[in-house]
């Protein structure tokens, strides 16, 4: 078990090597969002900006106009719902090199409750015109996908979870040519294609076992990217196996369950279909592994939904 | 380079009426847009961009550029009218100002014009920007300045104030901050929408240099910025005292010109009004 978040705070201490115009922010969060690891390592380069996150934001996007590469940390409930408007204008409408990268996202957050659990983040930054949004599913794709992050121009967000995962991808070389834009296929399979994004792969290669032992295929899709949505690999899917289950630590309103349907009805792909997600309610506080069974958001569930889907 | 700057007040007090006369014109072919608190910032910008600031036409990235933030977004007309008459972009734009397929939109976007240093429109937010900004310079160690102007009734936005706690915390002199103090937002008097005083007091005890002048005053004005860039460890605030809709008679003072063009008739009158106040000027030895 690796959490995400360290990865996070390691490959910053990595980039700002390269990166010398590499700037980091925090909303007094630091020590959960794992920035501190660069705050130790280039303090001239680490902004502490308090409790306010609107200022941080904008204030991220006026480094970047001057050429900085700011990395803006917090947790994700206050990095978008909280600013959202500063976002929209000086972030995302400017096109300002800003990385947005929130922990804490979801509801395994768990005993905090709902007013920490962000459930719509993804719908809100994809919703942004010129906004790219991943969800990175482990310690080591997160790794991959920040580096990219800090190469590639434009404004893009990230949100990981709170807690320790399981590695999907134990070495490096698994993810070789990892793309923002481009999903991965981490499981063949001809039955059922399940589309998943951050903390909900491990979930889905759990339940590709579970369906493997009772002679159902299922593909398993890592879509770290959920916008730009790889279309290609969606239809494919769509094409070449019975069903598709998407599943993500979120709203089914907005995130990525909600893409890959508006893709399928605009392409008028006929195929089963299902959103694995938050069905538009706010959950409560609990310990994460009884959320997530309680609001259906494991393999379990996945399982019982990809045989019903199946069936019909 | 196009000769644009200078120190001769009188010629600054044209420059001046030209930017107001700019303003009456763009808004009113636009049919939209906000009158009032674009006539009380002219003499601000124009002491800025026609003498204190550095910053040049032809260079409108130069990483050692003075910036000017307009946090006051709907005052885009005459933050337009100063860029076009310093040589940012051609005077004929300004008539295209609100159009469709126009880079002159209704707030302005950093993205379209050169010389627009951030996109503004939604209150609030243009002093964060400049901080963003101070701090890259001070990282870098270079010289260039930051000046933001703000709405009064902007202040009422929460991020004025945690942006004021920042730009004081970090120590950033090199942001100069102004209030176009003009007592009118569109609701009324800002008195009476949402109390503002004491702004002096209030500034203050975030850690800012407040310095107040008269904001139709262009030396009086430029004096100001002086005495604000040389000031160190805290960044400094200028109130403007100005009147709402200054330089057309029946637009002084009247909130119902915050957000409304001018008919033809008051077009005319205050057009006619602007060259009476042009001549007297050019009369002047």
């Amino acid at each position: 078990m690796v959490n995400p978040r360290n990865a996070y705070g390691e490959t910053l201490v990595e980039l700002g090597k390269k990166h010398p115009n590499l700037v980091v922010l925090d909303a007094d969060l630091s020590k959960s969002t794992k920035t501190i690891m660069f705050a130790k390592e280039y303090p001239e380069r680490f902004f502490e900006m308090g409790i306010a996150e609107a200022n941080m934001i904008t204030t991220a996007a006026g480094l970047a106009s001057c050429g900085k590469l700011p990395f803006v940390s917090t947790f994700a409930v206050f990095a978008t719902g909280r600013v959202y408007d500063q976002i929209r204008l000086d972030i995302a409408y400017s096109r300002a090199n800003v990385k947005i990268f929130a922990t804490h996202g979801g509801i395994s957050v768990g005993k905090d409750g709902v007013s920490h659990q962000m459930i719509e983040d993804i719908a809100l930054m994809r919703a942004l015109p010129n906004m790219t949004v991943i969800a990175p599913s482990d310690a080591t794709q997160t790794r991959e996908l920040v580096k990219l992050m800090a190469t590639k121009k434009g404004p893009m967000y990230a949100r990981v979870g709170r807690a320790n995962a399981p590695l999907i991808y134990e070495k490096k070389n698994d993810l070789n040519n990892i793309q923002i834009g481009k999903g991965m296929t981490v499981i063949d399979g001809s039955d059922i294609s399940i589309i998943a994004c951050g903390t909900m792969v491990e979930p889905a290669l759990e339940a590709q076992e579970t369906l493997k032992k009772e002679g159902i295929k299922a593909r398993i899709i890592d879509m770290h990217t959920i916008k730009p949505l790889d279309e290609k690999l969606v239809t494919q899917c769509a094409k070449e196996t019975n069903a598709i289950i998407t599943a993500e630590e979120h709203s089914v309103i907005g995130g990525l369950g909600a893409a890959v349907a508006e893709l399928i009805a605009e392409k008028n792909i006929c195929t089963k279909f299902y959103r694995l997600g938050i069905r538009d309610i706010f959950c409560e506080s609990g310990d994460p592994a009884d959320l997530l069974e309680k609001y259906e958001l494991n393999s379990k569930h996945i399982v019982r939904k990809a045989k019903k889907l199946l069936k019909n | 380079m196009k000769h644009f700057k200078t120190t001769d007040i009188n010629e600054l007090n044209l420059i001046a009426v030209k930017i107001r006369k700019h303003i009456i014109e763009m808004l009113y072919r636009a049919k939209s847009g906000h009158p009032g608190g674009s006539l009380s910032a002219v003499e601000a910008l124009v002491a800025l961009y026609f003498n204190h600031m550095n910053h040049n036409p032809e260079k409108p990235y130069d990483p050692d550029r003075d910036r000017f933030i307009l946090s006051k977004g709907h005052a885009a007309p005459v933050l337009y009218a100063a860029l076009a008459e310093c040589g940012y972009f051609d005077i004929k734009e300004l008539k295209n100002l609100r159009q469709i397929e126009c880079k002159l939109q209704g707030h302005p976007v950093c993205t379209y014009v050169p010389g627009v240093e951030a996109s503004t429109g939604s209150l609030g937010h243009g002093l964060s920007f400049a901080n963003g900004v101070a701090l890259a310079g001070k990282l870098d160690k270079k010289n260039y300045k930051v000046y933001a102007m703000m709405g009064d009734g902007e202040t009422g936005e929460g991020q004025i104030w945690e942006a004021a706690a920042s730009a004081s915390h970090y120590k950033l002199d090199n942001i100069t901050a102004m209030i176009d103090r003009n007592y009118l937002q569109i609701d009324g008097r800002t008195e009476d929408v949402l109390r503002l005083e004491s702004v002096r007091d209030r500034w203050s005890a975030f850690g800012w240099n407040v310095i107040e002048t008269e904001g139709h005053d262009i030396e009086k004005i430029i004096k100001a910025l002086k005495e604000a860039d040389a000031h160190k460890k805290q960044p400094s605030l200028i109130v403007l005292h100005t009147v709402k809709g200054k330089g057309v008679s029946f637009m002084e003072n009247n909130v119902d010109f915050h957000g409304v063009p001018p008919n033809e008739m008051e077009y005319k009158l205050a057009i006619e009004e602007l060259n009476l106040i042009q001549k007297k000027l050019e009369a002047l030895p």
